[in-house]
């Protein structure tokens, strides 16, 4: 049990970083609270592989600290810390039965005995293995070997928090839901904390309480779902949560309103004139745009209608501009002329790619 | 489905049959017909029946004795370099940079013994191990260790299992290290985090994976040990006595030294199926193993 604490840590893959794209993760200072559900959300290559290894002890950090219930642990081995890991390829010893697989960390350890054979048993009822138990790991299918590796983290009474990184990578879909509903199950039966990474959002969405989304190697929002999807503090958490993403547009903005391509806006919320060189930008999701007769809101002339099945979205154009919005579902739309209106209080400001706190009224 | 039967795709298997024919089974069968045959020269041949193959696996004949004295002299000799090879080209592999430009480096300075033509190889030893001239030689006899290959049988061994040893613990080693680089690094790192001790790495993750490797480094190194014939010819030519005579040794002086068509040809045949045999039971092995894993 424990809660882990990342004080200004950085990573480096080159010796001596001097600009900030030297670095793989950009110096953070974050809490992962004990017993929380994490998910470390982002494209490839963003730095959460790297921050996971980082916590699991597989890496060094270049600078900062990584400390486990206030204790520094920066430089102790992976073995030495009470951490597990599943990786995106399930790892199961061929040559060892499951049984065997679950009780390798207890004997690495030099557990012995019906200590370890209660352990075992205990893990695999959790998990549904106990059938499986005599088995050799070799010829299980993938998600079988994948609740064995989860396994092998989980039969450590001492483990103070699991790691995933990409665990359903090589899982079938329609296990893939089984499988995280176990995840779930899992972390509420036993008071763990977990850390999920993942570069799908519909994962991290439905697995975690926290969704932290990592661009470019440095921590852009820290929130719940819900918070991501109303409220992005940058325009990559737009993009990247929501299909589609947040639609983001050139803009100037001053006091309540913001003109987009000659066109006024109300917004819900006042900001103060922003033209320090900055780069000003309007984020709207498709969701708070809505498609409406021609005359009634801001013209735009639609180029495409999709048919999404539960919803459909529209391409359209404002002054040039493309963007998606949401089709009402009693709207017939027919030539290519029709107009937008939006919700003021979902539409927000954005200077160089950070979210700008308006004041409400 | 009933799929159609065309006999006239015999026609295209004819071009494949032709070849091994002409290229083995007629050269063999002339050597069949030398071994069921006595010859006193002047190319008259007498039908001698199983006569020769009779002496040859009869141990207390002169013949049967020279073949199982130099066959037992092969196994051994295929046993020491096993025992040697294989453990050492393991540690080897084990040892070796698992990336950056030294990788390169290894692999290279592992080739060099595996390009050296077998001649070249049993003349840099044959020098090499000599005690008036020979580096190797000269420093052995002067720590005070007798050293002579050429005198002394137990020298002669020594030198050709290590020059064996020296010329292809390569190939088990770059063997092992093509198994061990198939390896994920996700396997290393769960091994950290189960806290596994490097005993109980290679016992559970880098065995396994070279296990099939192994299998084809035996069965290569096995053949070619037992047919050895060139490194051995060149340092020792046999001796001294017959300590280092290997069949292939003996063989070629039964045909070529004293031209006894007829036992030369029935050791060759008898050799033959030996090694055919030995092939058989590997690719049994093998397969079993493979079908037992699936």
């Amino acid at each position: 049990m424990a809660r882990i604490d990342l004080q200004n840590l950085g990573h480096s893959y080159t010796p001596n970083p001097r600009s900030d794209t030297d670095y793989a993760l950009k110096p953070m200072t974050h809490v992962w609270e004990q017993g929380g559900a994490y998910a470390l959300l982002g494209p490839s290559g963003c730095g959460k592989t790297t921050l996971l290894n980082i916590i699991s002890g597989l890496l060094t950090p270049s600078e900062g600290r990584v400390l486990f219930d206030g204790k520094d642990v920066t430089a102790l081995p992976t073995e030495a810390r009470n951490i597990a890991q599943v990786f995106q390829f399930p790892v199961v010893y061929d040559t060892m039965t499951v049984y065997e697989n679950l009780a390798f960390p207890l004997r690495n350890r030099g557990l012995r005995g019906p200590a370890v054979d209660a352990r075992v048993r205990e893990i695999a009822e959790l998990l549904d293995l106990t059938p499986d138990l005599k088995r050799r790991g070799r010829g299980l299918t993938a998600d079988a070997k994948q609740k064995i590796s989860l396994g092998r983290g989980l039969v450590r009474p001492d483990v103070a928090a699991i790691l995933f990184d990409e665990p359903l990578t090589v899982i079938d879909p329609h296990l893939k839901w089984e499988l995280r509903s176990k995840l779930k199950a899992l972390h509420r039966a036993l008071d763990l904390t977990m850390i999920y990474v993942t570069h799908d959002q519909t994962e991290a969405l439905t697995f975690a309480d926290k969704v932290v989304v990592m661009h470019d190697g440095r921590v852009v929002q820290i929130g719940r779902p819900d918070e991501l999807f109303a409220k992005p503090a940058h325009v990559f958490v737009g993009h990247f949560i929501g299909s589609p993403g947040m639609n983001v547009l050139p803009a100037e903005v001053a006091g309540r309103a913001a003109k987009i391509g000659g066109h006024v806006i109300p917004l819900g919320r006042a900001y103060p004139p922003l033209n320090g060189g900055e780069k000003i930008e309007v984020g709207v999701r498709p969701e708070f745009a809505t498609l409406a007769p021609a005359g009634t809101g801001v013209p735009v002339r639609v180029t495409r209608i999709d048919d999404l099945g539960r919803v459909r979205i529209a391409k359209v154009e404002l002054s040039g501009l493309p963007m998606a919005a949401t089709v009402p579902e009693n709207l017939s739309v027919t030539g290519d002329e029709a107009s937008l209106t939006f919700d003021p209080s979902m539409i927000h400001v954005y200077a160089n790619g950070s979210l700008v706190e308006g004041e409400a009224a | 489905m009933d799929k159609p039967i065309n006999q006239g795709a015999w026609l295209l298997v004819l071009p494949v049959l032709l070849i091994v024919a002409f290229s083995a089974i007629v050269p063999l069968m002339t050597v069949v017909n030398y071994s069921v045959q006595d010859t006193f020269g002047n190319n008259q041949f007498f039908w001698n029946g199983i006569g020769w193959y009779q002496e040859l696996l009869d141990p207390t004949s002169d013949l049967g004795g020279r073949f199982f004295d130099a066959l037992w002299r092969n196994l051994l000799f295929s046993f020491l370099i096993l025992a040697i090879e294989v453990p050492l080209g393991i540690a080897v592999a084990l040892s070796m940079p698992r990336d950056g430009w030294r990788v390169a480096a290894t692999l290279v300075v592992l080739a060099l013994p595996l390009l050296i033509p077998w001649n070249v190889v049993g003349t840099i030893w044959q020098i090499f191990a000599r005690e008036d001239i020979g580096l190797l030689g000269w420093v052995v006899n002067r720590l005070g260790i007798p050293y002579n290959y050429t005198a002394d049988p137990l020298s002669a061994w020594v030198t050709i299992v290590t020059m064996d040893v020296w010329h292809w613990t390569s190939l088990v080693a770059l063997l092992c290290y093509a198994g061990l680089r198939s390896i994920p690094d996700a396997f290393y790192q769960a091994a950290r985090i189960d806290g596994a001790s490097q005993w109980a790495i290679f016992r559970n993750i880098q065995l396994p994976k070279m296990h099939r490797v192994l299998l084809i480094a035996v069965l290569l190194r096995f053949m070619d040990s037992f047919m050895i014939y060139t490194e051995p010819f060149v340092v020792t030519g046999g001796g001294p006595g017959n300590s280092t005579t290997f069949v292939s040794i003996d063989l070629v002086k039964l045909a070529l030294g004293q031209f006894d068509l007829g036992k030369a040809a029935a050791l060759s045949i008898v050799y033959n199926l030996i090694i055919l045999a030995v092939c058989w039971v590997f690719y049994t092995v093998m397969t079993r193993m493979d079908a037992q894993r699936n």
